[in-house]
């Protein structure tokens, strides 16, 4: 089932004494429960302004965002808030955890925005995903007395505790070594997988794109997919812009590393 | 209806719980930037405190000499200089006092005692009066007790003294019945000393209170020297009223005289309130000291809000609405400056009741002192509360204003 579809989404932003710039134009892309999806591009490609407008925190100048069938255009902020923490969750590639607060109270923020049951069960919930991620012993602790390693997964704690539909993961590992980087991969992926979220993951590491199903490629504000031979389940370079659902992940293999390391060179 | 009920209610208290967090979270930086405003407020109700208690000061002083509000002061004379008919007059009053069914009432005549003291005899300014004159008067006694009904029929007559009197016997103990000897018209009078009244240090004089009826029968003061004026204590409303029909009376009751009754108690000299001058002067330095307080704390909160932009960004993302950040900002000043304010009223009623500030407004004169006013404690919190709003009302704006995709990458 899609979750947020972009039909000819583009993005641009005035300034002062130039002509616009065009940041993202003519996107189309649909993310189903389920995929896996990795954006690899330049700096300055657009690859955050693509997940700013996927995690619904920033708007289009052009083209159409739905979520869940609805247009994002026609929601208010208010409403757009309460969607992206009910349904989104966001790991940052500095962890952006909260400081002064324990692991825990870091975990349990998103919690403070659930108008439902969660709120009140907040500190069990947030215990059971700091077990989770395998920081149960942990929960105290405050992140600054945390390595690299650990915070990840306290904020890969916080972005799933509200079980979200769709994981947005801006450079997980960029702050991380390539040991640890992979565990926390397999950390976000495995929770992902065990609640049906769809994980869209923005990287440079041309061995963290190649974890996903479906591999895009950002080229100065244009989308387009990065495989040339067909993806697993049969996906060819002309639909990986489709949703695959929750398709069996592609072995490494699969995946044109050359082609990756030729992005991002 | 029930579900819409519950997520309302998970809303409220999720919002007070985040914003409690925030405070428990910034308490060190919140109670730092608060030490300001408590400053300013303790200063601002203690002066309202304090100016309290000046009144009262000011009120009782006031009340010892020209008596409770509202007083009647009638005074007869007749238009030949002809001393008015003591007895007469005595009647007269009486009568219409008991027509008017006056509580309280008393002669008040001014003459000269001469007390026998271990120096030598010495001419002492006293006050003749009736037992009502002490409540009328409100006087405050520091040692024995005012005049009871009854001790006009002593044989030896009761006196109530100031402290230099007092002390010119050698601070005798009441309890031991210390005599003084008068002059009177017969010879040397023995009186006895019943009470001491509480006397401002800046009284070095020698007085007396005795009763007109033991003065007239022993006649310890000349009674040529003796012209009984009248008292009465009345109610503020009707005082007027009372004024313009004793009057009348009075001068139908007593042919040849005149009489003229008056209000004589500060409140109906006019005037307005002669601290009020004072009080806005201090009341101005104490707002100005208040907004200097919320001064530093908007800048401290804007300077904070910069620095936690990237947290705001952070639990935007999150789901916190722009509202709820508002909220929070706003709470965290308000709630902030709020104990700030309760802090700094507790040690304003601390220093107002202490006692030595009692002591330094008072200058010991002061029988009632009054509570710590409640409406000073009310403009204090008021105060740190709005203080406190208006100071996280423009980081709270600035908060909401933050782009979240901005706020993150800051």
């Amino acid at each position: 089932m899609s979750i947020i579809s972009l039909e000819g989404v583009g993005r641009t932003v005035e300034r002062p004494d130039a002509p616009p710039l065009t940041i993202l134009s003519s996107v189309d892309l649909e993310i189903a429960d389920g995929d896996r999806v990795s954006v690899v591009g330049r700096s300055g490609s657009g690859k955050s302004t693509l997940l700013n407008l996927l995690g619904l925190l920033d708007r289009p100048t052009q083209g159409t965002i739905r979520f869940d069938g609805a247009e994002v255009r026609r929601l208010s902020d208010a409403r757009l808030a309460r969607l992206r923490g009910a349904s989104i969750g966001f790991v940052f590639q500095q962890f952006n955890l909260l400081p002064g607060r324990t692991a825990i109270e870091n975990v349990m923020t998103p919690l403070l925005y659930d108008r439902g049951t969660a709120f009140w069960r907040r500190e069990r919930l947030a215990t059971e995903m700091l077990g989770r991620v395998g920081l149960g012993e942990r929960i105290t602790s405050m992140p600054d007395r945390m390595s690299g390693g650990e915070q990840q997964r306290v904020a890969i704690a916080r972005a799933l505790v509200r079980r979200p539909r769709l994981i947005l993961a801006d450079e997980p590992t960029g702050a991380l070594d390539l040991e640890t980087g992979g565990t926390v991969m397999a950390l976000m992926e495995e929770v992902a997988r065990e609640t049906g979220a769809a994980l869209v993951t923005i990287t440079h590491d041309p061995a963290i794109a190649r974890r996903a199903v479906r591999h895009l490629r950002l080229d100065a504000g244009v989308i387009s997919p990065l495989d040339d031979e067909p993806g697993p389940g049969g996906t060819s370079p002309a639909d990986a812009t489709a949703p695959i659902g929750a398709v069996e992940r592609a072995p490494l293999a699969r995946v044109a590393a050359t082609e990756t390391d030729e992005v991002l060179a | 209806m029930i579900a819409w009920l519950g997520r309302t209610l998970t809303g409220v208290v999720s919002t007070f719980v985040e914003s409690a967090e925030e405070l428990r979270i910034h308490r060190t930086r919140v109670l730092l930037s608060l030490i300001g405003v408590a400053v300013a407020v303790f200063a601002l109700t203690t002066v309202l405190g304090a100016a309290a208690v000046a009144q009262q000061a000011l009120d009782e002083s006031n009340e010892r000499g020209s008596g409770r509000p509202a007083m009647l002061s009638a005074s007869l004379f007749t238009p030949s200089g002809e001393p008015v008919d003591a007895d007469a007059a005595n009647a007269a009053w009486r009568s219409a006092a008991e027509r008017h069914e006056i509580g309280y009432e008393s002669r008040v005549a001014y003459g000269t005692l001469s007390a026998q003291f271990v120096d030598g005899l010495s001419n002492v300014d006293s006050t003749v009066v009736d037992v009502d004159y002490g409540v009328m008067h409100r006087t405050a006694m520091q040692e024995g007790q005012w005049f009871v009904d009854g001790d006009e029929q002593r044989f030896a007559p009761a006196l109530v003294v100031n402290r230099p009197f007092w002390e010119k016997l050698g601070s005798p103990p009441l309890a031991t019945h210390p005599t003084v000897e008068l002059r009177g018209a017969d010879g040397p009078v023995t009186a006895v000393v019943v009470g001491v009244v509480r006397t401002s240090d800046y009284e070095t004089y020698p007085r007396s209170f005795a009763l007109a009826d033991s003065v007239d029968r022993f006649g310890l003061v000349p009674e040529a020297y003796l012209a009984f004026g009248y008292e009465a204590w009345v109610p503020i409303d009707a005082a007027e009223e009372l004024a313009i029909r004793l009057t009348a009376e009075l001068t139908a009751a007593l042919p040849g005289t005149e009489a003229s009754v008056n209000r004589q108690d500060y409140l109906s000299w006019g005037g307005g309130d002669p601290l009020l001058v004072l009080k806005l002067v201090v009341a101005g330095v104490a707002v100005v000291i208040l907004l200097l307080g919320a001064l530093g704390l908007v800048t401290i909160s804007l300077v904070t809000v910069k620095y936690r932009i990237r947290e705001i960004g952070i639990r935007r993302s999150f789901g916190a609405t722009s509202g709820r950040v508002f909220f929070s900002v706003l709470m965290e000043s308000v709630v902030g400056t709020a104990v700030a304010g309760g802090i700094g009223v507790a040690l304003a009623i601390v220093a107002v009741k202490s006692p030595l500030f009692e002591q330094l407004v008072g200058q010991g004169m002061v029988e009632d002192f009054p509570p710590f006013p409640l409406d000073a404690a009310l403009i204090g919190i008021a105060s740190s509360v709005l203080v406190g709003a208006l100071a996280g009302l423009l980081p709270a704006v600035t908060a909401v204003r933050v782009r979240v995709i901005d706020a993150i990458r800051f």
